[in-house]
């Protein structure tokens, strides 16, 4: 398992991996943001924690289809499925090779990004938190997302139709913590939720998306 | 000594019956040559053997956590080197060592390049030496001198005597004479009757 998360991690750092990209599309998007609704200070440090988690969740959505059509083509999926590792396994090590390289990198970079939508001061603290909580959650339901569409020729947009409803939760409970966090509200209610959301997908979602794969190899 | 020993299996593919009352045993030293049509069902049997897909009816013996496959597909990375590739399989297969599978396919010289910058050919015997690092006694081979010239072929032809020579077992799907010592299961013989004597033809 650790050598399945160490080769992917390997495949999306060297040329055509896609490191980095889904940070570049976070970048942009929020840099995009005050030129569309003007460059109002108190109108952009509104609606900041919103921007700022649909941005992560849009920029997470980007690598998706990467996780199993890669190796679906070259053939290597059907080999993991012979090799002593159990499926639940593969999904699992996938989903954190793809937390490493999109989500960790967004959770890092939001607060920063935040500057650029003025973000109040305690507001950074928050996005940081919620994006480490929630995070995790987008990439494991990203994963089943991809197992379910393994076995389609350019299952992208599906894709994209399937996961985006289910990562409505993470995204309430994720802006709703920062936005109390910023107006100096207690955020642990909504922080909670999330985490129970993340843990609740890790538990469950190795399953789904191993027996999702099974049926797609047939 | 391993054997594989399949009973009245039938399989299908796509919902089309394809084989059925399928019936062979092979032992441990001993190779079975797959012969039949496009399309009757070679490929379909092999992926149920590895357990990539239900079988209709039958029994399978050992299951699957003692046989390798090896698809038309060979699983490279492009990105990875050589080494590195079969170094990914040796890990999830619990081995260590590739020196050894490296050496029995000529692949040395080309360790360290990526596996994109290889030939249709070296890509193969890459894919092939990757049976060498899983250590399962039965392999079970998917026309697997596609684009291996003749010292490649007779190359592999020794390696597999070798795996038999150390009690391994083989079932191989092919159309060439790879010149082993190995009977030849016409798989056409148990071709399913009705629905896919009609679509049989379309499934390559």
């Amino acid at each position: 398992m650790l050598a399945l998360f160490a080769r992917d991690l390997a495949l999306a750092i060297r040329a055509g991996g896609g490191f980095g990209l889904a940070l570049a599309f976070f970048l942009i998007l929020v840099t995009l943001v005050p030129f569309g609704v003007g460059p109002l200070p108190e109108l952009l440090s509104r609606i900041a924690p919103g921007i700022l988690w649909v941005g992560a969740l849009l920029a997470s959505l980007l690598s998706l289809d990467r996780i199993f059509a890669l190796d679906r083509e070259d053939g290597s999926l059907d080999l993991l499925a012979t090799a002593p590792i159990p499926l639940e396994a593969v999904a699992l090590a996938k989903a954190a090779a793809h937390w490493v390289t999109t989500g960790l990198p967004l959770t890092l970079a939001a607060p920063v990004l935040g500057v650029l939508l003025n973000l109040p001061a305690p507001g950074h603290l928050w996005l940081l938190v919620s994006l480490a909580l929630g995070t995790p959650a987008l990439s494991m339901i990203g994963t089943f997302g991809a197992a379910l569409t393994v076995g389609l020729k350019r299952g992208g947009l599906l894709l994209s139709l399937l996961v985006l409803p289910l990562y409505v939760p993470t995204l309430i409970f994720g802006a709703e913590a920062v936005a109390r966090g910023v107006a100096g509200q207690d955020a642990t209610t909504p922080l909670l939720l999330q985490g129970a959301i993340t843990a609740g997908a890790l538990a469950i979602l190795p399953f789904a998306a191993a027996a999702a794969l099974r049926i797609n190899l047939r | 000594m391993v054997t594989l020993a399949v009973e009245t299996l039938a399989v299908s593919r796509g919902g089309l019956p394809l084989l059925e009352g399928l019936s062979f045993g092979v032992a441990g030293g001993e190779a079975l040559i797959l012969r039949g049509p496009n399309g009757s069902g070679k490929t379909t049997l092999l992926r149920t053997l590895a357990g990539l897909q239900p079988a209709d009816a039958g029994h399978i013996a050992p299951g699957p956590e003692a046989l390798a496959y090896a698809a038309h597909a060979d699983g490279l990375k492009p990105t990875l080197t050589v080494a590195e590739n079969l170094s990914f399989w040796a890990a999830m297969f619990g081995a260590r060592a590739i020196d050894a599978a490296l050496d029995a396919f000529d692949l040395g010289p080309l360790r360290d390049r990526p596996a994109a910058s290889l030939s249709a050919g070296q890509k193969r015997r890459v894919g092939l030496a990757r049976l060498l690092v899983t250590g399962r006694p039965v392999w079970l081979l998917d026309e697997p001198t596609v684009s291996l010239d003749t010292a490649a072929t007779a190359a592999f032809a020794d390696v597999v005597r070798a795996h038999l020579a150390r009690g391994g077992a083989a079932l191989i799907a092919t159309h060439i004479d790879l010149g082993l010592d190995a009977p030849v299961l016409d798989v056409a013989r148990f071709r399913a009757t009705a629905p896919a004597d009609r679509f049989g033809a379309a499934w390559a």
